[in-house]
Formats: C-alpha cells, sequence, structure tokens
C-alpha cells in the first residue's frame, strides 16, 4: 500500500467503528438468514440453508418480488421516456418557466413520501385505479421522475454537440441524427438514471404501503406486514436474499458508473 | 414551427403526467383535509378548520410533533458529528481503500430501508444478538430494554441516513485545495487549528446542505420508527398512516399529512434562504 493515507491512528480506529456500524445490522441478517435453529438466533452450531428453501414455501413473497420488478420496470421505463425529452428541452432551449418547469420536475424529492401516499390513495381510490398495476406505474413515476431526470440531464448538457451538427451536415435527417448519434451520446446517463430510477421504486416501501391491495403487494410492503406480525428467520433470509441482489448491482454500477457519482447525479 | 414551441412540446408529456398525478392529487388532498368525518356516514361534504384544530389543540398530537421533531434534530446532530470528520478520513485516504469504503457506506442507500431495520431489529430487540452477546459474557443480567425506545428509532435512523451526510461533505471536500492546508500547516498552525479555521468553513455548506437531507427525511420517516417504535411511540408518519388505514379517518390524515408537508418545505425555504445569505460570497 502507497503511503497516500494521511490517516492517523486515531482517525483509523474511527473509521473502523464507523463501518462496523455501517455494516452490522446487514451482516446480522445474513448471519440469521444461515440459522439452522427454528427460532431467531445467531447459527451458532452449524450453518443451514433451511430458511432459504423456506422461503419456496411461502409464494407470497415471490409472487411480490416479481411485481416489484415489472413495477420497476414499467415504471422506471416511463420515466426515462419521459425525462429524455424534457432534459433535451432543458439543456438546449431558452424558455420562459425553463427554472420553473426544472423545480417542478425535482418537486417530489422535497415531498415526504407518506404525504405523496395520502394523496394517491384519495385520487386513485376516486378514479377506481386503486391497486391497479397503472395506476402504481403512474404513482411511481412521480416519485422516481427526479432521479431519472438528474442522471439524463447531467448526460445531455455534458455531451459534445459537433457530432450532430456533423451528420446533419452530411445529409442525415433530424430523426436518424437523433437514433443513431445524440441516442448512443447520452445512453450512459439515460442508463445510469434508468438503473436509479429501478432501484428506487423497487425499494420504495411508505408510498406504496398506501395504494397496494392484496393482488398488487411490492415485496417491501409484504415483509412490512410480515414484519409488524413477526420477525422470524423467514424475514432475514429474504432480506438476505435482497442484499445479495443489491450487493451484485452495486458492484456493476459502481465499475460502470463510480457509486458516488451516480448518487450525487454529477 | 414557431421557435419557443418545440420546448414546449418537449417538456408536454412529462408536464401533463405531473398535473395529473401530482397536483390534481395535492390539491384534492388539501380539500380533503377541510371536510369533515363522521364514524357512520364517513366523509362529509363539508368545510371547515376543525381537523387542524383538532391537531392543534389535542395534547396526544402535540406528543407526536415533539417526538418527530426531537428525533429529526438528535438524528441531524448525530449525523454531523460522525459523519463529516468519517468525510473528512475518507479524503485523506488513499485511493484503493477510500473506494471500498466509499462503497461499504454508499451501498446500503440501494438496499431497502426495511431490510436495514429489520437488522437493527435483530440486533437490539429483547432476544437479539447484542442481548444475546451480553448476556452471554455475563456484563448484563436480565435483557436490556432497546426494543420500542426512541433511542432505538434515533439510532436506526442515524445509520440509515448517515450516508446522505457523508455524501454531501464528501463531495464539498473534493472541490477543496488540498494546497491551502498544506500552506496552513506549512506557516505553523496546529492540525486542529488548521482543522477548525481552514477545513471547517470550507466544508460548512456540505455540512448544512447534508443536515437538510437528514432532518427533512428523519422527520417524515415512516418505516424505521413504525418498526421499532411499535404501535405506542408515533410519529407524524405512522400517526397519518394509521387514520387513514385503520380509523380510516381520511380527512385527519390529510390533515396530518398537509401539517407535515408545510412543516417540511418552511424548514428546507428558510434553511436555504439562511444558507444562501451567509455563504453569497462563497457561491459567487
Amino acid at each position: 500500500m502507497r503511503r497516500y493515507d494521511k490517516n492517523g491512528p486515531l482517525a483509523m480506529g474511527f473509521n473502523l467503528i464507523f463501518l462496523v456500524f455501517i455494516l452490522a445490522p446487514l451482516v446480522v441478517v445474513c448471519l440469521v438468514a444461515f440459522t439452522d435453529k427454528g427460532y431467531l438466533s445467531l447459527p451458532r452450531d452449524g450453518l443451514s440453508l433451511r430458511w432459504f428453501v423456506a422461503i419456496l414455501d411461502h409464494p407470497e413473497f415471490i409472487d411480490a418480488f416479481w411485481y416489484s420488478i415489472y413495477l420497476a420496470i414499467g415504471s422506471a421505463t416511463l420515466a426515462v421516456m419521459l425525462a429524455v425529452p424534457a432534459a433535451i428541452a432543458t439543456a438546449r432551449y431558452r424558455f420562459p418557466g425553463r427554472g420553473l418547469v426544472m423545480a417542478f420536475f425535482m418537486s417530489p424529492l422535497m415531498v415526504p413520501h407518506v404525504v405523496l401516499g395520502v394523496a394517491f390513495l384519495s385520487y386513485l381510490s376516486r378514479l377506481g385505479w386503486a391497486g391497479t398495476y397503472l395506476g402504481l406505474v403512474a404513482c411511481h413515476i412521480i416519485l422516481i421522475m427526479p432521479y431519472a431526470l438528474r442522471l439524463v440531464l447531467a448526460s445531455v448538457t455534458g455531451m459534445d454537440r459537433s457530432a450532430e451538427a456533423a451528420a446533419r451536415s452530411l445529409g442525415a435527417t433530424r430523426w436518424v441524427t437523433f437514433r443513431r448519434v445524440t441516442v448512443p451520446l447520452i445512453l450512459p446517463g439515460v442508463t445510469g438514471g434508468w438503473v436509479l430510477a429501478f432501484i428506487t421504486s423497487f425499494d420504495e416501501l411508505t408510498m406504496t404501503i398506501f395504494i397496494a391491495s392484496p393482488s398488487s403487494t411490492t415485496l417491501p410492503v409484504r415483509m412490512y406486514q410480515h414484519i409488524t406480525e413477526t420477525i422470524d428467520p423467514l424475514i432475514a433470509s429474504v432480506s438476505a436474499v435482497i442484499i445479495f441482489i443489491t450487493m451484485v448491482m452495486m458492484i456493476i454500477l459502481d465499475r460502470i458508473f463510480g457509486l458516488d457519482k451516480l448518487l450525487v447525479g454529477k | 414551427m414557431k421557435t419557443w414551441l418545440p420546448p414546449y412540446l418537449l417538456n408536454g408529456p412529462a408536464l401533463l403526467i405531473f398535473v395529473v398525478m401530482l397536483v390534481v392529487p395535492m390539491v384534492m388532498t388539501l380539500i380533503l383535509s377541510f371536510n369533515s368525518f363522521d364514524f357512520y356516514g364517513g366523509i362529509q361534504e363539508d368545510y371547515g378548520w376543525h381537523n387542524y384544530l383538532e391537531v392543534v389543540k389535542d395534547s396526544y398530537f402535540h406528543e407526536i410533533f415533539a417526538r418527530t421533531y426531537g428525533i429529526a434534530i438528535a438524528v441531524t446532530l448525530i449525523c454531523i458529528i460522525i459523519g463529516a470528520p468519517e468525510a473528512y478520513i475518507l479524503s485523506r485516504m488513499s485511493k484503493t481503500w477510500r473506494s471500498l469504503c466509499l462503497l461499504a457506506i454508499l451501498g446500503p442507500l440501494l438496499i431497502s430501508v426495511i431490510v436495514r431495520t429489520l437488522g437493527w431489529a435483530l440486533l437490539i430487540g429483547n432476544n437479539g444478538v447484542i442481548n444475546e452477546v451480553l448476556l452471554g459474557v455475563g456484563i448484563i443480567e436480565t435483557p436490556l430494554k432497546m426494543m420500542f425506545t426512541t433511542g432505538g428509532i434515533v439510532v436506526a435512523l442515524v445509520h440509515v441516513l448517515v450516508p446522505f451526510m457523508v455524501l454531501s461533505v464528501w463531495t464539498t471536500l473534493q472541490k477543496l485545495d488540498p494546497q491551502v492546508e498544506s500552506a496552513a500547516l506549512s506557516l505553523g498552525a496546529s492540525h486542529f487549528t488548521t482543522l477548525r479555521r481552514v477545513v471547517l468553513p470550507q466544508v460548512m455548506p456540505g455540512v448544512l446542505a447534508g443536515s437538510l437531507i437528514v432532518f427533512a427525511l428523519t422527520a417524515s420517516a415512516f418505516a424505521t420508527p413504525s418498526i421499532l417504535g411499535g404501535r405506542r411511540l408515533k410519529v407524524v408518519a405512522t400517526t397519518a398512516y394509521d387514520e387513514y388505514l385503520n380509523t380510516l379517518n381520511w380527512p385527519l390524515g390529510a390533515a396530518i399529512a398537509v401539517i407535515l408537508l408545510i412543516a417540511n418545505v418552511v424548514v428546507v425555504m428558510s434553511y436555504n434562504r439562511y444558507v444562501e445569505r451567509k455563504y453569497a460570497a462563497v457561491f459567487d
């Protein structure tokens, strides 16, 4: 290790304690998931996969997992499709109300999710859309739009426009230029925005719990309902699976984009 | 085609769905919060301030709001105290270590809050890991009560939200010129003086931005207080949830939600104004 590290022993100790604090709850979830006991306990007499096998006997978790995946794919895709033209408008045109429109699209970040949940529940039930897939997608689009837009906007603003000008001067139509030049250039930002939107939608609990019905329950909602009744090794093994999937995605994201850049949105 | 038209056409689809799915529901919630509720007749079509008066007058709600904002202040302070130094330590690490530590600290942001809260429930429960270890070693005779306490909620919320503080301070630190720090040191300032007089003032905008995020998210947190606080230790978000889905008093739930939203917006706005005035020179 090169001596770039300027921290003294005290700082290193602090860093260690901080990391333990951050990782301890996640490690404990994974350990308890491997218990061989029938109750909550650390695996002391040996590791066992019995609680992972037990997930297969609980189709309600598996159904909720797939519902969450479909919901996140649907809403992230639509949010990005709305974000790309909005980002192009904001990055390339000066028009009255430009700042206001941007602030409007970012405003869901300022509204507590429980307030969105309250508002969406009364609205959807009045429309008769409560608990439907389309209703949930529409609500999730609002929630994840700021995350998608921020990354898409950064890539549109940062892109070099001379390639577009070259394509146009060589006789490409507007549409061909957009599809063959603009889209490939902004694709990394669009992908990053989609992934962040997908994860946000997949993880969301507080707003979704208001609008989900028994037939449209997402995985976080199902887990919340389970935890409020009982905390058992089963819920730990479901959580361990989520942690594992998220970690794999995270390492891929970090390799492609850099996790700090993705989360700051620059 | 007129030149002013394209940007509006490009924004059109997103604007349309935002008006239909955000503005209309919010306005309807505001209207609903003025309706009254009857246990037999349901929601009544009348208008008045009674839901707001109930929240303002009833000591039951005073306690809930006091607890919520007390927790928010405590969590924000702890996040500053442990998050800002951690970001500084990260900035002084070698590159390899730093990216590993950043991954470990920021990664949990992508894991559902419910999983992280479950981790704390497993740690601090009466039969949880901490009690299991302490009892096993023989430090304590009876299990410590940490589940269903305000302290437990605060610790878990710090865990959930401190990555935002680290991230915010870390971003500010990256913009700093490390030579300024070296200059202070070479001019004879001690490490502590350099930290206090050179580094700290420059990272203050990051600390303030981080505090704002942490405070706003704690004040409206739902899952963590609900799971670790149980039925008794209610906060504003869980109260609105109960009014909506258990008592079915939607107008009162809507009024609580509107108050929470306004309180959040007021805090964020006044904080921004304060920061802008104080750091106008830095941002220009």
